[in-house]
């Protein structure tokens, strides 16, 4: 019931305007406090014994990947929302969520490129981790462009909305094809994509302590400053959203000013 | 700072991540204080919403 009553709260603009303007500050400016201090921490961490001084791309580009995948679990999220339950702020919030996702995709391909050169001997390599991100970047911009395509609002909405949902097929499909998936009750077993992607970096994972510090504080700055962008994205679609119906109300006045002046 | 033979390739995805960081940060901020101005305008010059003016056009029809 407690959580009814929030999405209750949330769902009126007015108050979601009054609630965020007191909390965008501070979350603004604790996302950059965090991101500063993970920087500090990982460029004075020691260089990795096999990558060397590279690994710094590591507290960049791993967050970047992580947030182009929330990013979109989010807009998908927020498709839902608007498809299933109408929330009034589900459509600003997948509008708001589609663009910076977008940006933070670009940034994992061309930090994954800038790290794959010297690692690996090449930018690029067209298999399944790369190319089903590659793909998620499209999909983005596919977003993007059919809702800008259509001046309906509300139909445009709605089909964003849908086409949001089929392609969130594409996540698990970028997780497995570097981990695989086994599910043994299921009798499931794909087994991972021949790759030079080597499996995500994060809270399991073997690194050095030097090193996993600052990368989950870097992830977690890098959370928070999407999260605060994504918010004054909202904040500046229910805006545009209120100086469009403030311009339709003065246009249809403005007609039934003529039409009363004409009959009489 | 020695950054070691593969500097050039950590500097540019520091540099590509600022870029488009910034430049992100910067076009939401110019569009928030863009629409806000819009607002106020629309406001200051008395515009108010459908509800409230379709009220307003039918006591003025039946005036």
């Amino acid at each position: 019931m407690q959580t009814q009553s929030i999405t209750q709260k949330l769902a009126n603009p007015t108050r979601f305007m009054a609630l965020s303007g007191a909390i965008l500050p501070w979350l603004s400016a604790t996302a950059a406090v965090i991101i500063a201090y993970a920087m500090y921490r990982g460029w004075n961490a020691p260089p990795d014994y096999q990558q060397g001084e590279t690994i710094l791309i590591m507290y960049i580009h791993v967050p970047f990947a992580w947030l182009a995948m929330m990013g979109y679990a989010l807009v998908a999220f927020s498709s839902f929302g608007l498809l299933v339950f109408r929330h009034p702020l589900a459509d600003v919030s997948a509008k708001a969520a589609a663009p910076i996702g977008a940006a933070f995709t670009f940034l994992a391909l061309v930090t994954g490129s800038l790290w794959g050169k010297p690692m690996w001997g090449t930018y690029w390599v067209w298999d399944a981790r790369l190319t089903s991100v590659l793909m998620l970047f499209f999909l983005y911009l596919g977003l993007i462009a059919l809702r800008s395509s259509i001046e309906e609002e509300t139909l445009a909405s709605k089909l964003t909305a849908v086409l949001a949902l089929v392609g969130v097929a594409l996540l698990p499909f970028i997780k497995i094809s570097v981990e695989g998936l086994s599910i043994p009750w299921l009798g499931l077993e794909i087994p991972a994509w021949n790759t030079l992607h080597q499996p995500s970096t994060g809270m399991g994972s073997t690194i050095h302590i030097s090193q996993r510090i600052p990368l989950l504080l870097s992830a977690f700055g890098f959370s928070l400053a999407f999260f605060a962008m994504h918010m004054k994205a909202m904040r500046t679609e229910i805006l545009r959203r209120r100086v469009k119906a403030l311009r339709i109300a003065e246009v249809d006045r403005a007609r039934a000013r003529e039409a009363v002046a004409a009959a009489e | 700072m020695d950054l070691g033979s593969h500097a050039a390739f950590i500097i540019a995805s520091y540099a590509a991540a600022i870029i488009v960081l910034t430049g992100l940060i910067a076009w939401l901020v110019y569009e928030g204080a863009h629409q806000k101005r819009l607002l106020e305008d629309l406001e200051a010059r008395g515009a108010r919403r459908r509800s409230k003016s379709s009220t307003a056009t039918k006591s003025t029809a039946n005036t």
